[in-house]
């Protein structure tokens, strides 16, 4: 099996984790993020033919509430490097699937889960997973922006110095791809040392992508990360959202079903906690398989 | 509801705030503005030429010249007093042996008062205690010293029905007709131009020693050991209570320990300082033994004892209160829990933090119970910081309290306990001021 840096422990992925780290991210910053993340490892830039490879994979997967069940039995995968949307009607558990890539869901007391959750061939529900190390490969933009409320440079650095990037032209950098990425870039460039919380509801969930990318992860959670954004900004998150397609795997809740359309090359549809269908998202969208499927993106009910 | 009946409440709620407000604003200044008056006579009072005299011959302050033409020409006019005084000695020698130790007797109550007033009498040895080497340095003292020598008080219980009535008697009528008599006018005339008040500024009195069992002097040891004691339970109560407090919002479980654990923290801010006092004695000084007897640490910790709760508590809440998601956001970064405290819920709950401790600290510095036994002293020298480990200190609550109760001339050292109390309220308004400036600071650089 490949090394996997969410198995080791806090001290040995602190000590031979370090080093590779800094190497991909001075990499992936000299680059422009031309690169992969190497982490992987040996699944790695072999570029089209591992596009179909699966990045996460769930068996009879449940997430419980205390006793009330919001994602019942799903069974899917996710592939890498391609953009996978999640539709369905308010309520159906896409938040709360997606949170529990990253294991977010640990933070809500009562929290539970069955079933398999497969990231680069680990449970990242069995014991030994570091969540601290599979948090910093699954990215996330909430569903709520969520800025830190420091200054628009900290909040985008903050990430990159976690990680051990300290000097300032670097972060500097980073700071300055990733708002551009983000499409934030031009509104707070004179502005990036006042506090975040005095942005507009659409520019903070702005920045929390873009906060989110200056990590580099491998996984790209997004919840609903246009809903606050007005349609130009929105055509820009969805430039880059396919501009990322290839390098980074996204994972997307979107109400929007033209949006899903447009950006994603798989989507699972939810509907009361169950998966009742995922593909590819053309058939999907054109000749849906089951009937709730049909029914819901033709806007009968949800 | 109608529109009309709902502003009237919102008015008539409106009207009792504002007068809520007026009420404790009034109550406020009955405190305040006695404090402040009188407190300010510690430092801005009018000084005799006593005063000026001992600032001379004991600091070596003044203009030595100026002050000896003063005191020259108050020595003239003293001089016939101490001349009608021993013109009267000899008068009396003629009388019968019943009448002369009559007057004996009254005269040396003159002597003593005039003593009290002006000083030793020329000729008499040089007493060892300031407080007898000098007459009155205040006016404002003096002025009642005078008083005193015109006057004695006695009681009338004349009418059998009432308590005895206090009435003042004019000496005067006690040596009616003898060579005695001219002087009581003689001093009520001249006493001002012997004293020679005039306005003094000691701002010396916050930064100079203490002479004579407060009679002279500063407060300087009382406010450094305030200082320290307040700082010292800060420095020990801020780190344990804000850990404390972070152990209980992020890291405890919700078990029953837990829980035994949070209760024991509301009773510890319950528990009267005096117990803290006591415990501080037990444990610290007898048990432990941080120090051979009182000192500024175990004072120090006993108020960290003492304050813990509180600050524990205000963090506590001051964390709760920071938004989930900015824990969230920095978890889904990849930050660890120590790192995410660290960084991001820390710094968002600071205000909060700081508004307990400036609660607390205004309680540090003016508790009185807790270091009576475990590090106040009634008289001292400033401390070096290297010796608030192993010395005991006076402290400005203790010493209002000592010198109010168990000092041996209270009336005489009034000035010295309201510029104590004044200086007190002003270092805990400082302490505080100087938080909540912080805290705005911080405030505003959280919110954008
Ligand atoms: N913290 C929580 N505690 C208990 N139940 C929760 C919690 N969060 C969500 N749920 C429940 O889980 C179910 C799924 O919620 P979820 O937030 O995943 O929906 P969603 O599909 O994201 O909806 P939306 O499109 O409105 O965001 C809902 O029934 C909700 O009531
Ligand atoms: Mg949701």
């Amino acid at each position: 099996m490949v090394e996997s840096p969410i198995q080791s422990t806090e001290v040995d992925n602190a000590m031979n984790g370090t080093d590779r780290e800094k190497s991909q991210e001075t990499a992936s910053v000299d680059k422009n993020h031309n690169k992969a993340p190497q982490v992987t490892g040996g699944k790695g830039n072999n570029g089209a033919q591992v596009q179909d490879d699966c990045h996460v994979t769930t068996k009879d997967f449940s997430i419980f509430y205390g006793d009330n069940e919001a994602v019942k039995k799903a069974t899917l995968s996710i592939k890498a490097r391609l953009v996978t949307a999640i539709i369905g009607p308010s309520g159906c558990g896409k938040s709360t699937f997606l949170r529990a890539i990253n294991r977010m869901n640990d933070l809500i007391p009562g929290c539970s889960t069955s079933g398999n959750m497969i990231f680069d061939g680990l449970d990242i529900y069995s014991p030994q997973v570091d969540v601290v190390a599979l948090r910093k490969r699954v990215g996330m933009v909430f569903q709520k922006p969520n800025p830190f409320p420091k200054s628009i440079f900290d909040n985008v650095s903050y990430g990159p110095r976690l990680h051990g990037m300290l000097k300032k032209s670097e972060l500097e950098q980073i700071v300055e791809q990733s708002l551009v990425r983000a499409a934030l870039w031009d509104e707070v460039k004179d502005r990036l040392h006042q506090n975040a919380l005095g942005l507009s509801g659409g520019q903070q969930q702005r920045l929390c992508l873009a906060r989110a990318l200056a990590v580099n992860p491998e996984i790209l959670l997004m919840d609903e990360p246009t809903s606050a954004l007005d349609p130009r900004a929105t055509a820009k998150i969805e430039d880059l959202i396919s501009d990322l397609r290839g390098r980074y795997t996204i994972i997307i809740v979107t109400h929007n079903m033209q949006q899903a359309a447009r950006v994603s090359d798989q989507t699972a549809f939810f509907y009361e906690g169950i998966l009742i269908e995922m593909g590819d998202t053309k058939p999907l969208f054109t000749k849906p398989r089951e009937k709730k499927t049909e029914e819901y993106i033709t806007g009968r009910f949800g | 509801m109608k529109l009309s009946t709902r502003k009237l409440l919102d008015k008539s709620f409106t009207g009792y705030g504002i007068f809520a407000i007026i009420l404790m604003a009034c109550a406020l200044l009955l405190i305040i503005v006695p404090i402040a008056t009188k407190g300010i006579q510690a430092f801005i009072f009018r000084g005799t030429i006593e005063y000026r005299k001992l600032r001379l011959e004991k600091f070596e302050e003044g203009n030595l010249k100026k002050v000896n033409a003063e005191l020259k020409g108050s020595q003239e006019l003293r001089k016939p007093i101490y001349d009608m005084i021993d013109q009267f000695e000899k008068d009396i020698r003629e009388l019968e042996y019943e009448e002369r130790r009559e007057y004996r007797k009254e005269l040396r109550e003159v002597k003593k008062s005039l003593k009290e007033l002006f000083g030793p009498a020329p000729g008499d040895h040089q007493p060892v205690l300031w407080r007898e080497q000098y007459g009155q340095t205040r006016w404002d003292r003096a002025k009642i010293k005078i008083d005193q020598v015109l006057f004695f008080e006695e009681w009338d219980y004349s009418n059998p029905d009432k308590m005895g009535v206090k009435v003042l008697v004019d000496r005067k009528s006690l040596f009616k007709g003898t060579s005695l008599e001219p002087l009581f006018a003689y001093v009520e005339k001249h006493a001002q131009s012997i004293l020679q008040p005039k306005l003094v500024f000691y701002w010396r009195f916050l930064f100079d020693e203490s002479f004579d069992a407060h009679f002279f002097g500063g407060i300087w040891p009382e406010v450094l050991g305030t200082l320290y004691l307040t700082l010292g339970a800060m420095f020990f109560a801020i780190p344990m209570g804000i850990i404390a407090a972070i152990y209980l919002t992020e890291y405890a479980g919700r078990g029953l320990f837990i829980s035994l654990l949070r209760s024991c923290i509301s009773t510890l801010a319950g528990v009267p300082s005096i117990v803290f006092g006591l415990f501080g004695l037990a444990f610290f000084i007898n048990s432990v033994k941080v120090s051979e007897s009182k000192s500024v640490l175990a004072g120090s910790l006993t108020l960290a004892l003492l304050i813990l709760p509180t600050v524990i508590r205000a963090s506590e809440e001051a964390i709760r209160a920071v938004p989930k998601t900015y824990k969230e956001a920095a978890l889904s970064l990849g930050a660890g829990k120590w790192h995410t405290v660290l960084t991001v819920i820390l710094p968002a709950a600071l205000p909060g933090i700081l508004t307990g401790i400036v609660i607390s600290m205004g309680r540090a510095a003016g508790e009185t119970a807790p270091i009576i036994f475990t590090a106040a002293v009634s008289v001292g020298k400033p401390l070096h910081f290297w010796e608030t480990l192993s010395q005991p200190t006076p402290a400005l609550p203790w010493n209002i309290y000592n010198l109010c109760t168990e000092h041996e001339a209270v009336d005489e050292i009034r000035h010295v306990q309201y510029g104590m109390v004044l200086t007190l309220v002003a270092l805990v308004l400082i302490l505080n001021l100087a938080a909540i400036i912080l805290r705005a600071r911080i405030s505003k650089k959280l919110k954008g």
